[in-house]
């Protein structure tokens, strides 16, 4: 009988999911401080659906249940699925969009490892797809807010869609900046007036560019830890820097920089956390710097010539689809053999 | 020249993994030589390739270094009496390999006086090399690796283009494994004798001895007994790194050469040996001594891990009692290192020429894999491969038996190091789905080389009924077309129906032209196949007695005399079945071809799978 090797150093796949989670933790304490706690009942509400829709279907499935609920894959898609949905969300909102990802994106296909999708890029492009306008409406940052929501106040509106009395919908919430820029440019405004207003920071989004700056730290605690590689996410920034650098040096008043682009939307989520996601993503070196680079390209073809505000999901989803030919096509020569 | 530094350029291969060493526990003691006491069980197959043939019976004495069976074919080697005893048994006994299944063993009863039989040294140095490799097919000595491929054909040069470099894997990149490590320390000025030896009979211009850094006291004594003897050899250091002791590794690391996939290393001039079996080669050169022992290390849980020096066929039982015996908890022996090696059936097998390491082992040191998760692409596999394949393909190509896009994906390049699965985070048994692959696609080759055996068979028989029909057909015209002639002649009043048969036997006379031409083309063709198998036939007996002793060649020249006497026979009974005969050495040697190609893939797998130790 031979099992060899004997010997095994991986970290198990419930290890690698662990250690995504924790490098998300320091967007998520950024995003507490920047928006308040309402993240924190859609990230609870994202992990009970996914638990539950996972464990059901593995049950109808008949597999086994808990080896795969501790694999703790449900968990990072529903985490993602959350930090990407405005965070005062209606709750059904969250719970809708998680099943969709668990149920249909991932266990549909067979469960962890089959999926070719992202399973929280496919959650959220349902959900912008379905219900737009709920999509769209980010709370301003607690810094900005006429108003500002305590966390009883939050959870009353995530649950009850209440708000205390005599505050209108409009003094909580604002157009995100890329959704700003996108209208004000529609408008014929010039970028550096756009760039003025209160919403914008020294980056990207007043706020929001801390949570992304929050994210690039887990990231590169990833990428230390060995979990990710550093061939998408570098592929990805580089081309979105690259893309948006050119067409702001030639017309600086008609597009953003690449600093605003990079720390805007959920460009450094993607880059570190989405696009890496390895199932649904590419394994050879040449096809994950192929794969992001696309991204990249549509994330910036469809911010600034598309219908929608950020288009991190549909370009995922997109290049998702192109990942079997990537692969094929970038086969890496054989010790031995001529390419 | 001590310093642990290089002063040649070392290239690099895609991957590897480091696990951890473990290796100091066997090193602390000196090689201790155990005596054969317990009687030695002889697997007739230590090696790669065929079977030997018996040389002694039941009951026979024997003496120390007497030959018990002689290579037999052109891929085996020699087994020699260990010690002097009676032979009590030829039967079918456990043996450790991976399949747990027995096979054809000689037992030995030691009679405790270890009485010598005559040993003749060799004269390498005033012998022509050829007769030199040509005595190593008696010595018995294999590749002690662990790939136990016979020595003497690796020497042998075949009419090659030069070899320039002999390469000494001293690397020893497996875990816990310290053979090598203890024999260069110990045995350093000897091996560099051995050295010595197989360079001159390959005629290399240099010597490359790749050791992994993790053994400095070894390439100290290496260095220092090649300033001792003047030797040309360069003792190389390299990095630690699994699968840095795989023969195609080392050779790309020490040199940059990249050995073409279907080739082997002689094809880019250079050929490969590893420490032990240079060591055998100056024992067999220098004192007459056939491989009778090997060094093996016992390590893992038992009481006193160290290296003995073993007499082959000795129970592994023995030899883990000699290391002080087992500890509690032992739940298994594994042969080989724990990257490649296999769970010993019983720890009653005898040690053979391939067995470089016996670990005790507890689920504490190899705690079983936990239960396989679905891969989830993450490439680190691909990372560590050193081949650069891409496993995680692999792998899906073969649990789906997709073996055709395996192929593509060059499964065979696989050298089942196991790096893939150390590092697969979902504990995938990737090398063992890898393994399902390969035994089944040279299955399926061989199915369809059976077919198309078959379907040769088949149309020449077709063919051959053919023209049997059309030779009755045209000597019946030709008859016919006689008798009418002559009844033309005899019978000229029954003119008009003479000139009807004149008629039929025109039509017959101008379609016999063609027909005949055809017949000899076809005559032709088969003269010529004839000639081509015999051809054939003669130049593999070349090859084959190219490298036998006198002796043998006798035997074979009378043999060759007895069939082309059987030959002659066969042709005077039936001389119209020449073609068919030849048909049948036809078939004779396209069956033995596919059994040469099935043997070789067999072997190249085998001999993959053991490289790395």
């Amino acid at each position: 009988m031979s099992r060899s090797p004997y010997l095994s150093s991986a970290p198990s796949v419930s290890v690698i999911m662990l250690k995504v989670l924790l490098a998300l933790l320091p967007g998520i304490a950024t995003y507490v401080w920047v928006y308040g706690g309402g993240i924190l009942i859609s990230l609870a509400l994202a992990t009970l659906t996914a638990l539950l829709a996972e464990a059901a279907v593995l049950r109808l499935r008949q597999r086994p249940v808990l080896p795969f609920l501790m694999d703790g894959s449900a968990i990072v898609t529903a985490w993602l699925l959350a930090l990407a949905l405005p965070p005062l969300a209606p709750w059904w909102l969250v719970v809708v969009g998680t099943l969709f990802a668990i149920v249909v994106a991932k266990q549909l296909y067979g469960g962890l490892g089959y999926n070719p999708f992202n399973p929280a890029m496919i959650g959220y492009a349902a959900l912008l797809i379905s219900f737009p306008v709920l999509m769209t409406q980010w709370p301003s940052p607690l810094e900005l807010a006429k108003v500002s929501l305590s966390f009883t106040d939050q959870w009353h509106y995530i649950f009850m869609r209440s708000l205390p009395l005599g505050v209108p919908v409009d003094a909580i919430s604002s157009a995100t900046p890329l959704d700003y820029l996108k209208t004000q440019l529609i408008l014929q405004q010039p970028i550096s007036d756009i760039s003025n207003t209160p919403i914008f920071g020294w980056l990207g989004g007043r706020g929001s560019e801390l949570v992304a700056l929050a994210y690039l730290l887990g990231g590169i605690y990833l990428l230390q830890q060995r979990i990710i590689s550093w061939h998408i996410p570098l592929a990805f920034l580089a081309t979105l820097t690259l893309l948006s650098g050119t067409f702001h040096l030639f017309a600086p008043g008609l597009y953003a920089s690449p600093q605003f682009h990079l720390f805007s939307g959920a460009a450094m989520l993607c880059a570190f956390f989405i696009a890496t996601d390895p199932v649904s993503g590419p394994t050879t070196p040449l096809a994950k710097l192929v794969f992001a680079a696309g991204i990249g390209v549509l994330t910036y073809v469809i911010r600034v010539f598309g219908a929608y505000p950020d288009g991190i999901a549909f370009a995922v989803i997109l290049m998702n689809m192109c990942v079997p030919l990537l692969d094929a096509y970038t086969q890496p020569r054989v010790f031995g053999h001529e390419k | 020249m001590n310093a642990l530094v290089n002063l040649v350029k070392l290239f690099k291969f895609n991957g590897g993994v480091h696990p951890p060493q473990h290796k100091q526990a066997s090193t602390t003691q000196p090689i201790r030589v155990l005596q054969a006491t317990l009687p030695l069980v002889l697997p007739l197959r230590q090696h790669v390739g065929n079977i030997p043939h018996l040389r002694v019976q039941v009951g026979e004495r024997v003496l120390k270094g007497q030959l018990l069976a002689e290579a037999e074919g052109g891929i085996s080697a020699a087994i020699h009496a260990p010690t002097s005893g009676i032979i009590t048994a030829i039967q079918d006994a456990l043996i450790p390999h991976p399949s747990g299944l027995p096979d054809r063993c000689l037992t030995l009863q030691p009679d405790g006086l270890d009485e010598w039989t005559v040993l003749t040294p060799i004269d390498w140095q005033h012998m022509e090399a050829r007769a030199v490799v040509a005595s190593l097919r008696q010595s018995g000595i294999v590749g002690l690796g662990g790939a136990a491929f016979p020595t003497h054909i690796k020497l042998r040069s075949d009419g090659r283009s030069g070899i320039h470099t002999l390469v000494i894997n001293a690397a020893e990149c497996e875990p816990y494994i310290t053979c090598d490590d203890m024999v260069m320390r110990e045995r350093a000025a000897d091996l560099l004798r051995g050295i010595a030896i197989t360079q001159h009979l390959l005629g290399a211009e240099r010597c490359l001895i790749g050791i992994e850094d993790n053994k400095p006291e070894a390439a100290a004594a290496l260095r220092a007994a090649c300033d001792a003897a003047d030797s040309s050899a360069q003792v190389i250091v390299v990095p630690t790194i699994y699968p840095s002791g795989d023969a195609r590794r080392l050779i790309h690391v020490l040199t940059g050469l990249e050995i073409p996939s279907h080739q082997r290393s002689v094809d880019v001039g250079v050929q490969c040996f590893n420490v032990a079996t240079v060591l055998a080669i100056y024992r067999y050169m220098r004192f007459g001594e056939p491989a009778l022992s090997r060094i093996v290390t016992v390590t893992g849980n038992v009481a006193r891990p160290g290296n003995f020096e073993v007499p082959l066929g000795m129970p592994v039982s023995a030899l883990l009692e000699a290391a002080g015996g087992v500890l509690e908890d032992t739940s298994e022996f594994i042969m080989g290192g724990p990257m490649m090696g296999f769970s010993l059936p019983s720890p009653e097998v005898p040690v053979t020429k391939a067995t470089n390491c016996i670990i005790a082992s507890t689920p504490r040191l190899f705690p079983p894999a936990a239960p396989a998760m679905p891969c989830i692409r993450c490439a680190r596999c691909a990372e560590a491969c050193p081949v650069s394949l891409q496993p995680q393909e692999l792998y899906w190509f073969a649990k789906s038996d997709n073996f055709d896009k395996a192929r593509d994906y060059k499964l065979f390049d696989c050298i089942e190091c196991g790096c893939c699965s150390y590092v697969c985070p979902s504990n995938i048994p990737l090398v063992q789905y890898y393994r399902y692959a390969k035994s089944e696609i040279i299955a399926q080759d061989r199915a369809k080389e059976a077919a198309n055996l078959a379907r040769e068979r088949n149309d020449f028989r077709l063919m051959r009924i053919e023209r049997e029909k059309q030779e009755r057909a045209l000597k019946h015209a030709q008859k016919a077309a006689g008798a009418k002639a002559e009844a033309g002649k005899t019978e000229p009043s029954k003119a008009e129906s003479g000139v009807q048969y004149a008629g039929d036997a025109a039509v017959n006379v101008a379609a016999s032209p063609a027909s005949a031409q055809a017949e000899a083309v076809k005559k032709a063709a088969i003269a010529a196949a004839i000639e081509r198998a015999k051809a054939q036939k003669a130049a593999q007996a070349a090859q084959n007695t190219a490298a036998v002793n006198p002796a043998v060649a006798a035997e074979m020249a009378a043999i060759d005399a007895r069939r082309a006497e059987a030959a002659a026979l066969a042709a005077k009974i039936n001389k119209d079945d020449v073609a068919e005969a030849a048909a049948a050495t036809h078939a004779a040697d396209q069956h033995s071809t596919i059994n040469g190609v099935s043997a070789q893939v067999a072997s190249s797998v085998t001999s993959n799978s053991k490289e790395p130790s």
